[in-house]
């Protein structure tokens, strides 16, 4: 157990590596802080979206939705929260409750959340057409201005990355919330026992999920300066297969903050690589498929291993 | 009474209403082209929508996401093959079933192989289809041969062809669900997979042709699309997402699976296009009848768990 549990880790941290010695092989101009920069560039909100369906998958559900909930973040923060803030705001702390609000449903009627989330996601993007019906709006100065601060040593996208690792470890790893919030995951029932109401949690982890989901539509809309209502489509995927890439377990309540990050930094690493490589950029989907096979190959080996000894 | 108690009635009568409130718009012209239309889109539906039943019915986590990327690689591939000239629907035809053969193929391995949970494995492999068809497709529009599209498109004692093909296709299902020891197998199976097995049901052969049948489904279901609408596209599959899993849940199947229900299938298919051609008729811009159908879906699902819970 002790052993699989550092494969979990190691896993992630192994495969980020190897695909970075393998860029800087290919590109050694990228080992700079600019490189840097330019490699991780959209690193933040992949990261983020990569967390909230972390919160999902931890209470063992799937969220199909979150790629246009991002989308629609993005258009609201592009366009309300730029020209009433106050407004803008509280549209996104409602996005955030409806999401809670969801989560709950989902466990009061018992409903399967991948039809629900299939559902929303229409209801996200329908909602995104409506505000922004063609691709525009600007970034509110203070999150450009957030988005590319230049900090010492290394660029905002590894800082910010290796910030919201630390934050969210502490959240589900350290903190009794977010422990009880994985025993959901882990064991609905003696969670119930224990004298928790799970609808409750359900909704936290939900709400949590909204949270850093609107994080990762205004880091985004601070990184490109406009929006519009397909800009984070692909998210949907690309956060499975940041948590799944992590080490996270789609059922059992099994997931890792850190891991998730650097799975989600993995990804994005994934598309500057392909492009170093000049494979045409046809094959782009398709070796984010081939990579994310790849790693759960290698996993499956990891495990096997780990069960022998 | 009896009547009510069949899960398919719902959606079916669903369909009716949203048909009459329709027509109420337009004061009765144009019933008989809406009826056409309905199924004539619904078959494609319909027929993706057959295959995610079985799938369902394996049992929770079973879903096929890789249906629209199947869909688009075998018509695109279909398409290519045929090259517009006249005599090749057939060698198209196999094309199509031989890649959703060969994708059903892949899912599976990967499912059984790498131990993968089904959403994972057909969401990788999607990402990979994806990729082919991107790759032959090169944003060519080849048309497909003539007699083909006029088949595609054209109709036999007053009803669709492509609706033939998907009635035709539900016939077989249901029989094979209902009178056919793989029927049984596949019920168990999604009832109680481990009961299933000690009772002697090869689990992994059912599993097997099961996401192999889907994802056949889904080929034919892209090779017809494609002959009806003049040509393969890139984002032809794109709503076949959601409404596969869409027309399975509101026929009446039960989504935790054990338990399909082919008629209904075929009544949700021809509902969800009614209600997106009702918000057509009715003004609606493309974001709210985004918002819309999303709603109804939603509401669907809550109406039938809270159905559920009465019996």
């Amino acid at each position: 157990m002790n052993a699989l549990s550092r494969y979990r880790i190691l896993l992630p941290v192994v495969s980020l590596a190897v695909l970075l010695a393998a860029t800087f092989w290919m590109q050694p101009r990228a080992m700079s802080y600019f490189g840097l920069n330019l490699l991780f560039n959209l690193a933040v909100p992949i990261a983020l979206a990569t967390i909230a369906q972390m919160m999902i998958i931890m209470v063992n559900d799937i969220d199909l939705s979150l790629g246009a909930f991002v989308s629609l973040v993005a258009c609201i923060t592009a366009t309300y929260l730029l020209d009433t803030p106050a407004l803008g705001l509280a549209m996104l702390v409602t996005l955030i409750l409806g999401y809670a609000a969801l989560g709950a449903m989902i466990h009061a009627l018992e409903l399967p959340a991948i039809v629900v989330t299939l559902g929303m996601s229409f209801v996200w993007g329908g909602l995104a057409l409506f505000i922004l019906p063609s691709p525009g709006g600007a970034s509110p100065d203070w999150l450009r201005t957030l988005m590319t601060v230049k900090p010492p040593f290394a660029p905002m996208a590894v800082v910010a990355s290796i910030l919201i690792a630390i934050l969210t470890h502490f959240l589900i790893i350290r903190s009794g919330i977010g422990t009880v919030l994985r025993g959901v995951g882990g064991n609905t029932r003696s969670v119930a026992r224990a004298g928790w109401s799970v609808l409750k949690l359900k909704a936290c982890a939900y709400g949590l999920a909204g949270f850093f989901g609107v994080l990762a539509g205004m880091a985004l809309v601070g990184l490109t300066t406009s929006a519009d209502a397909n800009i984070a489509l692909r998210y949907t995927l690309l956060s499975i297969a940041g948590v799944i890439l992590g080490g996270g377990e789609f059922v059992g309540g099994k997931v890792s903050p850190v891991g998730a990050v650097i799975g989600a930094l993995t990804l994005t690493l994934a598309a500057s690589f392909l492009s170093f490589l000049r494979l045409s950029p046809d094959w782009q989907i398709g070796a984010q498929g081939a990579i994310l096979i790849l790693v759960l190959t290698a996993r499956l080996i990891f495990s096997r291993k780990g069960g022998e000894t | 009474m009896n009547l009510l108690s069949k899960p398919w009635i719902w959606s079916w009568s669903a369909a009716a209403l949203t048909f009459v409130l329709t027509i109420g718009l337009t004061s009765g012209r144009g019933a008989g082209e809406l009826a056409y239309a309905a199924l004539s889109f619904g078959a494609f539906a319909a027929i993706v929508g057959l295959g995610q039943m079985l799938v369902i019915t394996l049992g929770p986590g079973n879903v096929d996401l890789s249906i629209p990327a199947t869909m688009t690689l075998a018509a695109t591939l279909a398409l290519k093959a045929m090259a517009s000239m006249p005599g090749t629907a057939l060698l198209g035809l196999m094309i199509a079933l031989a890649v959703g053969l060969g994708a059903g193929l892949a899912n599976y391995a990967l499912i059984f192989l790498l131990r993968l949970p089904p959403i994972i494995a057909t969401l990788a492999a999607s990402l990979i289809y994806q990729s082919l068809a991107i790759w032959s497709n090169r944003g060519l529009r080849i048309k497909p041969p003539q007699e083909l599209a006029e088949f595609a498109t054209g109709r036999f004692l007053s009803i669709p062809n492509v609706a033939w093909v998907g009635l035709a296709l539900a016939v077989v299902v249901w029989i094979v669900l209902e009178r056919s020891v793989w029927g049984r197998w596949l019920l168990a199976t999604g009832q109680n997979m481990r009961a299933a097995r000690l009772a002697g049901v090869p689990i992994e052969f059912v599993r097997a042709t099961t996401y192999l049948s889907v994802s056949v489904f889904a080929g034919l279901a892209g090779y017809l699309l494609a002959s009806f609408s003049g040509g393969a596209a890139l984002n032809m599959g794109a709503e076949y997402l959601l409404m596969s899993i869409a027309v399975v849940v509101i026929g009446g199947s039960s989504i935790a699976g054990g338990n399909s229900n082919v008629p209904g299938v075929w009544g949700a298919s021809l509902f969800m296009f009614l209600v997106i051609s009702m918000l057509n008729s009715y003004g609606a811009a493309a974001g709210a009848k985004n918002v819309l159908t999303g709603t109804i879906v939603i509401a669907i699902v809550i109406a039938a768990s809270t159905r559920k819970g009465r019996i």
